[in-house]
């Protein structure tokens, strides 16, 4: 009974009810939204390198370099040798490893020299390995395979020359002219760093800077031609980095503990989940920021919904004069206007779902193709009925206010209101 | 109990009600008032003269602190809030001066409202239909929402609404106010008669001496304070 007359009362009021619906609906939706994209950005963050067990580079801290090596941010404090790099690879423990060489940039899009191992072990994501969207990967010196945003953002196809710079900033002064290096493969879209990458072979770094001394240009005279290059010895003789993995995973922090202890040069093995963890902690502040900047959006939606409520009693003070005439305890309309918000908060989650769904679906393409982000449809998550059931909680709780001053009013007017 | 007796309880007592807001001179002082099943009973009081108070007392809306209300032998003052309620879904029918209905519901729903609160009416939506041919509101208009009829068919659905329990008293407050003379007329007639029916006692409250016509009891407030019995 108290439901149908809830019912047939929001929708005697429905152009308000509409309003309020809609207000709410924006701000669960958003919060939803950003609950989502939370969990997407944390899962795609967490998923950026996979199935590496160690990441060495030059001692420095392990943010550090986790974010020049993975995430392409921020620079080496030192480079480290090739032949040390030869003897780790050795190791009993070593299952495979990856070399890689940065430093140098095209058009703003950082350049890694490594080899065809790169293509053959970096993993992400849920242990996917990468894929060629096109072409293959590089068999000669000055051959590229481009991650697919680079490709997308500079509009390269396959056989197109392209010129790199020295240096890592999108405008550069020292451009690597005279080796220009063809595209022979695309890689296929990972939502990771890699999409934002040049890959090139070591050789490539190191032909391109044969000639070159203490990180200027050669002088003129001295420069050494692309074909000239070919002819010398092009093993380089440092890197910046490597990803290791390991036969077993239990030999891990052995492997590590001896790699921070290598005679040779002063290393830093880092185990790239717990880096990702620390550097997320780091992160999260923000969205915890975020999140809650949601939380008031939605409590000043509700404070709006109940401020029309209580500017709405007076009209409604001869309908619940008629419930109690016919017998309603003045308890009824107290539950009468909660169960109202309840309707609306319900409808509102409702749609605010639809909407996101809707909107993600609908945006999906867009996501991937332009800015490489994969978001899943579905925006529930463990917490998420935690979430909803909170946003319940809080309505119920301010709608109590209105709630309890009709049931006061209730009480004290009796059946004669005067109008 | 045998019908005999039964009889033979009054409809609706009054014990030495005395009532007053907090801080203020009694508004109420009514020591004895007896009305027998079927009685109707005209009051005639002009404003602030507390009708308004006594007539939520007799509802039970209001608590009576001093003295004691029967209703149909059943004493207001030992029952709780929540009892009056239930108390008064089944035994009391109430007509206001006007807007007596809700308006998004529709007649017939308005009417059943009753059924919501009260102990189980027996076949209370047919005696819904029953009541309204009765009081001659078309079954074309039972459907619609209650605030797209006149002021006069809204009364009439009131009086159905009042009278589905088969309550044992029946309070109205001035519910012709809103009428002209014509429907005014009609409205008595019908409301009289259906109470008659029901075997319902009628406190009818009132400023307008005009309506006496129609009740062989009368009393007007100062009367009802002296305790006078109304004959």
């Amino acid at each position: 009974m108290l439901m149908q007359l809830a019912r047939a009362s929001l929708w005697n009021r429905k152009g308000t009810v509409l309003m309020t619906v809609i207000s709410l609906t924006i701000s669960i939706a958003l919060l939803l939204g950003i609950d989502h994209i939370r969990h997407e950005a944390k899962s795609s963050f967490t998923s950026t390198v996979s199935g590496t067990d160690l990441i060495v580079g030059a001692r420095s801290s392990q943010l550090n370099l986790l974010l020049y090596s993975v995430f392409r941010i921020g620079n080496a404090t030192n480079n480290i040798g090739w032949q040390n790099y030869k003897q780790v690879k050795t190791h009993p423990q070593v299952a495979w490893s990856i070399p890689l060489s940065l430093g140098d940039s095209h058009r703003g899009y950082r350049v890694i020299g490594t080899n065809e191992d790169y293509f053959k072990f970096y993993q992400y994501g849920e242990k996917q390995p990468l894929k060629l969207a096109q072409g293959k990967v590089f068999a000669g010196v000055y051959q590229a395979v481009l991650g697919s945003v680079v490709a997308q953002k500079l509009g390269y196809q396959l056989g197109e020359q392209i010129i790199l710079s020295h240096g890592v900033g999108s405008v550069s002064f020292a451009q690597h002219k005279d080796k220009p290096f063809e595209v022979v493969g695309i890689l296929a879209a990972t939502g990771t760093p890699v999409d934002q990458s040049v890959h090139i072979p070591l050789e490539g770094i190191e032909a391109i800077h044969l000639g070159w001394q203490g990180g200027g240009m050669p002088a003129p005279g001295r420069s050494i031609s692309a074909e000239q290059s070919l002819a010398m010895d092009l093993e380089p003789k440092v890197i910046t980095a490597y990803m290791l993995g390991l036969k077993s995973k239990m030999a891990t922090f052995a492997v590590q503990r001896q790699l921070n202890e290598f005679k040779g040069e002063p290393l830093s093995a880092i185990l790239p989940g717990v880096a990702l963890a620390e550097l997320w902690q780091m992160l999260s502040m923000v969205e915890n920021m975020l999140l809650l900047i949601t939380v008031l959006v939605i409590v000043a939606t509700l404070v709006g919904i109940v401020t029309t409520l209580l500017a709405g009693l007076k009209e409604r003070q001869r309908e619940m004069a008629i419930l109690r005439a016919v017998g309603a305890p003045a308890s009824t309309v107290f539950l009468l206007i909660e169960l109202e918000l309840l309707l609306m908060a319900l409808l509102s989650i409702g749609s605010a779902f639809i909407i996101l769904v809707a909107g993600l679906w609908g945006f999906r393409e867009l996501l991937a193709s332009q800015y490489g982000l994969f978001i899943s449809i579905n925006p529930w998550h463990d917490q998420t009925g935690i979430l909803l059931a909170a946003v319940l909680g809080l309505t119920l709780l301010l709608g109590a206010i209105p709630a309890f001053l009709a049931y006061r009013r209730a009480l004290a007017s009796g059946l004669m209101v005067r109008l | 109990m045998s019908a005999h007796t039964d009889l033979k309880i009054p409809a609706l007592e009054l014990k030495s009600l005395v009532f007053s807001w907090p801080g203020q001179a009694p508004l109420l002082e009514i020591p004895q008032l007896q009305l027998a099943q079927g009685q109707h009973l005209f009051i005639y009081g002009s404003s602030g003269s507390g009708k308004t108070t006594l007539l939520n007392l007799l509802a039970g809306i209001y608590p009576c602190k001093f003295g004691d209300i029967l209703i149909a032998g059943q004493s207001m003052a030992a029952l709780s809030a929540a009892k009056r309620d239930q108390l008064r879904a089944s035994s009391i029918g109430v007509v206001f001066q006007q807007l007596n209905l809700i308006p998004y519901l529709s007649v017939l729903q308005n009417v059943l409202l009753v059924s919501a609160f009260a102990k189980k009416i027996p076949q209370a939506e047919q005696r819904a239909r029953y009541l309204l041919q009765k009081l001659g509101l078309e079954q074309q208009l039972w459907q619609a929402p209650a605030n797209q009829l006149s002021v006069g068919q809204q009364q009439r659905v009131a009086i159905a609404r009042a009278l589905l329990s088969q309550p044992a008293l029946l309070i109205a407050d001035e519910p012709t106010s809103a009428l002209d003379h014509k429907h005014r007329d009609n409205f008595m007639q019908l409301m009289l008669s259906e109470a008659e029916l029901c075997g319902t006692t009628v406190v009818f409250v009132s400023h307008d001496p005009a309506l006496r016509a129609y009740f062989k009891f009368e009393l007007d407030m100062e009367q009802l304070h002296k305790g006078v019995q109304p004959c």
